[in-house]
């Protein structure tokens, strides 16, 4: 290539950048919001979104993954902010200086839920461990998220505190979100844990009963984390902090 | 980039250490896609053959049929099944939704339609004279038909590698008929799908892999095959 060629070249890669960085800088009108399946899938956020999308100059992306990947986008500078609910693992993401400014923004609650038949017989009880105990002696079918989100996660301690080794004969590892997995309990008629939010938009379209719920260990408290601006320059922090507070 | 190197190394780690896990996810892929294949074969066979040998009203509708069918969205063909083997769908009673014979219908479905098309295109591209040849010289129909196959042994190799590629390597209807559940229905493609969504990647990445050094174990067995028929063709 000869020089002048090669400096039209240069000019024209700098025009281009030039041209485009008005569209780089319109970038930060996008909030990248890392958050859980169960709170995709319980509508929360259609209603919340277009509100706050009039309000603000910030138009806000939903990434709707497991709360384990949402804490790995934060990590890796993919999300501005994350919505997660898993306080253990919030702890951790916090500590390691992934992210600041935890808090809390909203409370849900477990349920289980299963078949309407019930052979564990779990209706009516009010411990949750007690529920989770008689589903694995009765050899009933547990549908498991599987998937290291918040509620699998719930779910891992819950039948730690059962004394219960998640395993037994009808336990199954879905690996998937948890509108897939109540679909998967209504077909295979069998238990699983939710969050409200997911089983009162969906119960209508299942074949499924709600069998167990109050107990305080089925407390789901949701936390917004922002991604530490420290860590990556070319976060959305003024919109995160702006959406966290509604 | 180190992470995309770390996660690689684990990767491999992972496949050379055997993890019964990661094993046991391949081996959920190909009886699922294998069984989907030697059951697809035969049927796809006859048809092909009749399609390329024989004139009947409403060939060319078939054939365009399968030509179209080829193209079928592999989520398309498992949301259908979904909604036939659900609990409320016609065939629920069966109880095979999340199940593995539910994901060998799917890949079966899927299969069908570009065997049919790629065998009945070798089959029609044979010449025509090698079956009345076989005959003449009082071979037996099953032993022309071996002829025949036999002439036409490239183009029938390729739709058979072509169409397990495409099956073991869909995802969209072994997730929703399969479930992606953990020793039952996990196989390579779900897993990669949907265990990544965890955030961890080196299982994602060997068994992606696998699908890769499988594809080329396929096209080298295919070039193989080429490489004889040339040789037959210039001596």
């Amino acid at each position: 290539m000869s020089l002048p060629a090669t400096l039209r070249n240069a000019a024209i890669i700098l025009g281009a950048t030039l041209l485009t960085s008005p569209v780089l800088a319109a970038d930060n009108d996008i909030i990248r919001l890392a958050t859980t399946t169960s709170t995709y899938n319980s509508g929360l956020l259609d209603e919340l979104l277009p509100q706050f999308e009039a309000e603000h100059p910030y138009q806000v992306q939903v990434i709707a993954v497991g709360t384990g990947k949402a804490l790995r986008m934060g990590q890796d500078g993919d999300a501005d902010l994350v919505m997660t609910h898993a306080p253990a693992a919030e702890k951790a993401f916090v500590d390691a200086g992934y992210g600041v400014e935890p808090q809390g923004v909203m409370y849900n609650d477990f349920v289980i839920v299963g078949p309407q038949k019930d052979s564990a017989d779990i209706q009516g009880l009010e411990e949750a461990t007690k529920a989770f105990k008689q589903i694995a002696d009765s050899d009933a079918l547990f549908i498991s998220r599987g998937d290291d989100s918040g509620t699998h996660k719930k779910e891992l301690a819950l039948w730690q505190s059962s004394d219960i080794e998640p395993g037994f004969e009808g336990y199954r590892a879905a690996g998937q979100g948890m509108g897939k997995v109540l679909q998967m309990a209504s077909e295979l008629q069998g238990y699983t844990l939710t969050d409200r939010g997911t089983w009162l938009a969906m119960q209508n379209k299942l074949d499924l009963s709600l069998l167990m719920q109050g107990d305080p260990r089925l407390f789901n408290p949701y936390q917004v984390i922002l991604v530490n601006p420290e860590r990556y320059n070319d976060l959305n922090t003024d919109g995160a902090r702006a959406w966290r507070s509604g | 980039m180190s992470e995309l190197l770390d996660s690689t190394r684990a990767a491999l780690t992972l496949l050379v250490s055997l993890d019964p896990d990661l094993w046991e996810i391949i081996g959920v892929s190909f009886r699922v896609s294998l069984t989907a294949m030697v059951l697809a074969i035969p049927p796809a066979l006859l048809i092909a053959l009749a399609l390329a040998r024989l004139a009947f009203p409403g060939r060319w509708l078939l054939i365009s049929l399968a030509n179209t069918l080829m193209a079928v969205p592999t989520v398309v063909v498992g949301l259908m099944l979904f909604m036939l083997l659900s609990r409320s769908g016609p065939l629920g009673e069966w109880r095979l939704l999340f199940t593995q014979p539910a994901m060998v219908i799917g890949q079966w479905l899927l299969a069908i339609p570009l065997l049919i098309a790629m065998l009945h295109a070798a089959l029609q591209g044979v010449d025509q004279r090698a079956w009345e040849t076989a005959r003449l010289h009082g071979a037996g129909r099953v032993a022309a038909l071996w002829r025949l196959l036999g002439e036409a042994r490239f183009g029938v190799m390729a739709a058979i590698v072509a169409s397990f590629g495409r099956i073991i390597a869909e995802v969209g209807s072994a997730v929703m008929v399969g479930g992606n559940i953990e020793h039952f229905t996990r196989n390579i493609t779900t897993a990669i799908a949907l265990e990544t969504l965890k955030g961890e990647y080196a299982q994602g990445i060997a068994l992606g892999l696998v699908l890769l050094v499988l594809a080329l174990i396929l096209n080298l067995m295919l070039g193989v095959l080429r490489g004889r028929g040339q040789q037959t063709l210039s001596s």
